[in-house]
């Protein structure tokens, strides 16, 4: 990075060019601004920054059966840990867009099947190796292949075909897709000397630490990585994370001082936390949302009133209030938010006994509907289905509760069941969302929504590069979600972390909690 | 000193039958578990692809008897297989938690077991006055509080109001012998105050039992103080109850500390079974389930050698 860069990084960024529109277009322009405003977003921070120092983090997620391989990352804690001593070709900024990590720039050809990314120059992994097109491509290849057991599999199976020119990462589609690039910010896609094909668990990256010590669901350690290409990240020198899935427990380390950021606060424990000496709670909007899902191809919920009926017996500003305590908004029987770059509002769902009740008759359901839940659904579920069961009650449907155990319920429960509670993580875009569960064909289709018209307008979005078309084709996908599908989203929660006063730097993010789990990096000791 | 020698060694004998018997339990137990370990690992975010691949990988399609055999002789020879889950080589992993788990219960024991007897013979010596009826009532109390309530108070006096002691107990290689310590004292004493009840009243009974004795009225007769007679002549008459209960408790402190180690973040066995479980790493369960067993039957076995080694009659027979 030399100082004529930045000097443009400057310029550009003076000009606010708008993040958000680069996707698709790939035009050098774009990709120097997204570059450089990413560069002065952290030159800003940066000016406060204290080097040194150990910032001690409390996670939950952590088990001790976790591995170090970024391919079976399936938790909060391996995602954090990854992200100290590995990175994937580009990350998602704090609005919401792309910043370059070890790709400096991408364009897509006209179609948007095929897209050329531009591999970080003089940059060496932890094992002394220097990054090259071909360690990026053994990456992508590890996790997408056919024998590969990585979480990140059903992202990349639209890849026809991959190949490297010189510092160029080349990747053919079977379609197009203009969200490709931000399919490459997921936190499996850590970029590993030689694609990670011969020892996947080692935690060698280019990353701004190095792991020093790793005793998987206890604790980790890691030291800053003096040859880190990235002068604006990582600033103190050592990192100590400790997994603490106790709630009460992880709370008082933080209290007693022990640790200097807790990530997941309860929410019902959020504004005590938030009143504790030097302790300040960060509650950042997400796109994770708490779900009622029904199998729309299933008795008795195959039928579209008796749907409607249950979207209108929810209450969801109870469902904020007593379930979230005001840590999140409501939800409009849709997987997207405002987190989303092409959201647009559409008319607010609101609760209507009558309008159920109406519904309910129509629906000629007789009898009582029951609903499956447990406590790992999410935080308070079975809460939420009693508030359910009283809302629903009161437009004359009876809903029975069965409550099953949180052991197996993924395995036996979640997307096997008719009606159940569930929650979803976010996606980068809506094309992602959509991809993982609403398409007739994707493998957690939890609500067995098949829509025609749906898939259509789905497939045509990613092939459409102009914005204003592309925001009206997800506008009505969401209304034909929210009129047609088995969802139910009342609520979308927000991460609440709390950092001590012995950590400053804390700054806005998407993604995941933690500022995207870049928390550790992007803050200092505070002096 | 034949007779005790060969009930001693059938009770070593029996020990390992049981062993055997044991680890065809845990294996059968562990087979009929529900849910799948491909599915487990991968979570929520598993394609049936990805699903398939693993189960591949992980060499889930032998028949159970196979593995079973295969496993047992892994046992014998000390090779206790590696995780499904991390691939991780499962002795050095389980030896690095069993001695942690040792640790803490061996600091446990070291304050409990002491206090527990002072405190059974004050409540006989002072019998139904007091003293007595102050020390069971304490100890009942705490012993009545649940695990994780004792574990929440201490953290928040000790922890977070005085700031005497770390509410983490996370202890990691390395670690200097003080620190560590320092980190196992709020674990510890939740620990003492769950078990100290039970060895208190234990060593109170039997040496009540004892004191009704006619040699002890003679002990009185003779004119001996109260104490003398409890320590000298009731104490190792009693031994072999006490003894029972003692390794009955340091079996609890071993293998069922799991929800004390949660809340302190203690990187004992517990948790590491409690995880394996909720993944259905089998090899892991099952390994943990053995050495449980092993140290089950182990102190059980101490007890009893201890009981026949203190028992006159056994030890001299006619």
């Amino acid at each position: 990075m030399n100082d004529e860069l930045k000097y443009l990084s400057k310029q550009v960024a003076k000009h606010r060019l708008d993040r958000r529109s680069f996707m698709g277009r790939a035009g050098a322009l774009g990709l120097t601004a997204a570059t450089a405003s990413s560069l002065l977003g952290s030159a800003v921070m940066a000016q406060g920054a204290i080097k040194g120092g150990t910032i001690k983090v409390a996670i939950d997620g952590g088990a001790s059966t976790d591995s170090l391989d970024p391919a079976l990352a399936a938790n909060s804690t391996a995602t954090q840990v990854n992200r100290l001593w590995g990175e994937p070709l580009v990350e998602l900024d704090a609005e919401g867009g792309l910043e370059m990590k070890l790709a400096t720039a991408f364009e897509a050809s006209a179609d948007a099947k095929t897209w050329t990314f531009q591999i970080r120059d003089g940059v060496t992994f932890s094992n002394g190796k220097t990054l090259t097109a071909d360690d990026v491509m053994a990456t992508i290849e590890r996790h997408a292949g056919e024998d590969s057991s990585s979480g990140a599999l059903g992202l990349l199976g639209s890849i026809s075909a991959m190949r490297t020119d010189g510092n160029a990462f080349i990747i053919e589609l079977d379609g197009p897709n203009a969200d490709l690039p931000y399919l490459l910010t997921d936190y499996h896609l850590m970029i590993q000397p030689g694609g990670g094909k011969e020892d996947p668990a080692a935690a060698i990256g280019t990353g701004p630490y190095t792991i020093v010590s790793a005793e998987p669901g206890v604790r980790f350690v890691a030291e800053k990585n003096p040859d880190y290409w990235n002068p604006d990240l990582g600033h103190a020198s050592t990192i100590e994370i400790t997994v603490i899935n106790d709630d009460t427990a992880r709370v008082a380390a933080l209290q007693s001082g022990q640790v200097d950021m807790c990530s997941r606060i309860p929410p019902k424990v959020a504004s005590l936390v938030a009143r504790m000496n030097g302790v300040t709670v960060h509650s950042v909007p997400s796109a994770g949302h708490y779900v009622f899902i029904m199998h729309a191809n299933t008795a008795p919920f195959d039928n579209k009133d008796l749907r409607l009926a249950l979207k209108y017996a929810m209450n969801r500003e109870e469902m904020v209030d007593k379930i979230l305590f005001g840590n999140g908004s409501i939800g409009n029987d849709t997987p997207i938010n405002t987190s989303y770059p092409l959201f647009s509002e559409m008319e607010q769902r609101s609760y209507d006994p009558d309008k159920a009740a109406f519904h309910f008759n129509a629906s000629g359901h007789e009898g009582s509907v029951l609903l499956r839940t447990s406590d790992n659904s999410f935080p308070g579920a079975p809460d939420a289905a009693q508030l359910f069961q009283q809302s629903a009650a009161a437009a004359g449907i009876t809903l029975d509760i069965s409550r099953e155990p949180s052991d197996g319920y993924w395995s036996e429960v979640w997307n096997k069941q008719p009606f159940c509670t569930s929650y979803w993580g976010g996606r980068a875009t809506q094309d992602a969302m959509y991809s993982t569960a609403y398409l007739s064909t994707a493998d957690w289709n939890d609500t067995r929504f098949f829509n025609e018209q749906f898939d259509q307008l789905l497939i045509a979005a990613r092939g459409e590069l102009d914005t204003a078309k592309r925001t009206g084709m997800y506008a009505d996908m969401g209304t034909i979600v929210s009129e047609e599908g088995g969802l139910i989203c009342p609520m979308f929660n927000n991460f609440i972390d709390a950092t001590s006063d012995k950590v400053a730097g804390w700054g806005p993010s998407k993604g995941f909690d933690l500022m995207n789990f870049y928390a550790p990096m992007k803050m200092w000791v505070a002096g | 000193m034949g007779l005790a020698l060969k009930l001693i060694s059938q009770r070593i004998a029996l020990g390992f039958l049981l062993l055997l018997a044991v680890s065809a339990l845990i294996f059968a137990g562990t087979e009929i578990l529900p849910g799948d370990v491909a599915q487990s690992i991968l979570g929520q975010s598993a394609t049936p692809e990805s699903l398939a691949n693993l189960r591949a990988e992980l060499g889930l399609s032998e028949p159970a008897v196979t593995r079973y055999f295969s496993w047992l002789g892994g046992i014998a020879t000390g090779d206790l297989g590696t995780a499904l889950t991390s691939g991780t080589d499962i002795s050095s992993a389980v030896a690095q938690r069993l001695g942690n788990t040792l640790f803490l219960a061996a600091v446990a024991a070291v304050i409990s077991v002491p206090i527990a007897i002072l405190l059974g013979l004050l409540a006989v010596r002072f019998k139904d006055r007091w003293p007595d009826k102050l020390i069971s009532a304490t100890t009942l109390a705490s012993i009545s509080l649940p695990e994780f309530f004792i574990g929440y108070l201490l953290i928040l006096v000790f922890g977070v109001k005085l700031g005497w002691f770390p509410t983490v107990a996370t202890v990691y290689e390395g670690m200097a012998f003080g620190d560590r310590l320092m980190a196992v004292v709020l674990p510890a004493l939740t620990l003492t105050l769950v078990v100290l009840a039970h060895m208190m009243r234990m060593t109170r009974a039997a040496i009540l039992n004892v004191m009704q004795s006619a040699y002890i009225e003679t002990a009185e007769l003779k004119g001996l103080s109260t104490f003398k007679i409890i320590r000298k002549h009731a104490l190792p008459n009693a031994i072999s109850p006490v003894v029972n209960v003692v390794m009955l408790n340091m079996a609890y402190l071993i293998v069922g500390v799991v929800v004390v180690e949660v809340i302190f973040v203690y990187p004992g066995m517990g948790q590491y079974l409690v995880d394996h479980v909720s993944k259905r790493d089998v090899p892991v369960v099952q390994a943990c389930g053995i050495i449980f067993a092993a140290i089950y039957i182990g102190l059980n076995l101490i007890a009893d050698v201890v009981s026949v080694l203190s028992n006159p009659r056994l030890r001299h027979p006619k």
